[in-house]
């Protein structure tokens, strides 16, 4: 089950928005059922990549890719890559919990509909899977039918990592997943973290280096559009290499 | 740590608590040098001196003690700040260990200064002048993060062992020629066994420099194998 070989590989990657170059010659791997944490301050690149390995930089207009990414050996910016299909198999879930305005139920299969499941109790039975792997099952199992919009921040992000996870991915990208919850919603969704991981691989970007510290097992530390260091987390926050990492994490930044 | 916090009041807060550290350190220097002086000019209120002093150390040890947990449930601190705060509670600890066997030997001092004086003082002053530098060096090691000086340091403590050695053999001739002599010498081989374990809590002071700089941690580096310092 456990599989440590990377599932996600990056080769000499550059990003640009327009002239603009948001990443420069990073190379790296993601290890399978790990979570990896990417930090340093804002406009490092550490969201442009974690856009990129899903291809969500695709909807930006005046984006450019160099390098390669290939994802289980297969290079997703290639001309016959499916950018659906990497989006299936690679989910998101954003910094503010995005239900659609719809219920419970609804915001889980409506995917899953558009790829063409339509069998009603094979829906019943995803929606139940991706709610309790979210740990959001017992809470909401007799309030399907009722909007998400009723149910807390937390709770609506845990229904967003359900949601992601109702399309079965391998690859659950986190752009700063619980900046907008109370601690207790954010301890939730770390403990789920920790339990995800065992079946998918969790590539998580976040401004709070505790929680960086807390939950992933490597961290890779950026600062203008490069990779500076990228080790386990347990060094990274005891005794990091790079004289950067070491100034950002212990407050000796700008 | 040339750059500074982005957090002013942090920065000052560790700065702080290596004041402390080097405030304690100062003291229990002293200590060890006046209760040694206490025993060679026999002069026993000079030891009750030190006996006395020691509560000063104490506080400080809890001054220290309480910084650094405030500043691991504050500020979470992280590379050199966590291996820095993780480093001064050690320290902490073994100077205040220092300064309890300060009194040790001033404690000893007033029994030996009421009796006869079976032989002259040369090898313990040796002894604890080694194990005062010791010290003085471990925190200037600590200060000036010099990891070349923390391993001088390291290397100091065989010459206070073999310092003790050497007294002890002599000790042991003297008991053997005559049994009154056996109370005097045993309680300057206390003396003695204290300012041994005082070089060895300043070699565990620079360990933690060791740990500090490198974020390794040397202090069974022999029973494990690896080469001396």
């Amino acid at each position: 089950m456990v599989n440590r070989e990377a599932i996600i590989r990056l080769e000499n990657v550059y990003f640009f928005y327009e002239r603009f170059c948001a990443l420069a010659g990073v190379s790296m791997d993601f290890g399978a059922n790990r979570i990896t944490a990417l930090i340093g301050p804002s406009g490092c690149g550490k969201s442009t990549l974690l856009r990129l390995l899903n291809r969500m930089n695709d909807l930006i207009d005046g984006t450019r890719v160099e390098g390669r990414v290939f994802f289980e050996e297969q290079d997703i910016y290639a001309a016959d890559a499916d950018p659906v299909e990497i989006r299936r198999r690679i989910g998101m879930v954003f910094q503010k919990p995005n239900p659609f305005p719809k219920t419970i139920y609804k915001n889980l299969v409506y995917a899953p509909k558009l790829v063409g499941i339509s069998k009603k109790s094979e829906l019943d039975d995803l929606v139940e899977s991706s709610l309790r792997q979210a740990a959001l099952w017992e809470e909401v199992k007799d309030i399907l039918h009722r909007s998400a919009m009723t149910l807390s921040g937390g709770q609506q992000q845990r229904l967003c990592i359900a949601r992601a996870l109702a399309m079965k991915p391998d690859v659950i990208l986190m752009d700063e997943p619980t900046s907008a919850l109370d601690p207790i919603s954010t301890a939730k969704i770390e403990e789920l973290m920790d339990e995800l991981k065992k079946r998918y691989t969790i590539i998580i970007v976040t401004h709070n280096m505790q929680q960086a510290a807390r939950i992933s097992d490597k961290t890779a530390f950026f600062y203008l559009g490069r990779m500076i260091e990228y080790t386990d987390t347990s060094r990274i926050f005891t005794n990091p290499s790079e004289k950067q990492t070491e100034d950002y994490i212990t407050g000796r930044f700008g | 740590m040339e750059k500074k916090h982005t957090s002013s009041s942090y920065e000052q807060e560790l700065q702080e608590v290596k004041e402390g550290l080097l405030q304690s350190g100062a003291l229990v220097e002293e200590a060890i040098g006046k209760a040694v002086k206490s025993l060679v000019d026999g002069d026993t209120e000079l030891a009750h001196a030190v006996i006395s002093g020691d509560r000063r150390v104490d506080e400080i040890d809890i001054d220290i003690e309480e910084r650094c947990i405030r500043l691991l449930a504050l500020r979470q601190p992280a590379a050199t700040d966590l291996r820095f705060i993780a480093t001064a509670i050690k320290v902490n600890g073994h100077l205040e260990r220092i300064g309890d066997m300060a009194v040790n030997i001033a404690e000893r001092v007033v029994l030996l200064n009421d009796l006869p004086r079976i032989k002259p003082y040369v090898d313990i002053p040796r002894m604890a002048d080694i194990a005062r530098k010791m010290i003085r060096d471990s925190l200037d090691a600590l200060v000036r993060q010099d990891l070349d000086l923390a391993n001088r340091v390291r290397r100091e403590d065989e010459k206070v062992d073999q310092l003790e050695d050497q007294i002890t053999r002599e000790l042991i001739t003297f008991m053997m020629e005559d049994p009154r002599r056996i109370h005097p010498a045993l309680l300057i081989m206390q003396v003695a066994k204290n300012i041994e374990r005082i070089s060895d809590h300043a070699e565990g002071i620079a360990h933690m420099v060791v740990f500090l700089i490198t974020g390794r941690i040397v202090r069974h580096a022999r029973s494990m194998g690896e080469e001396a310092p």
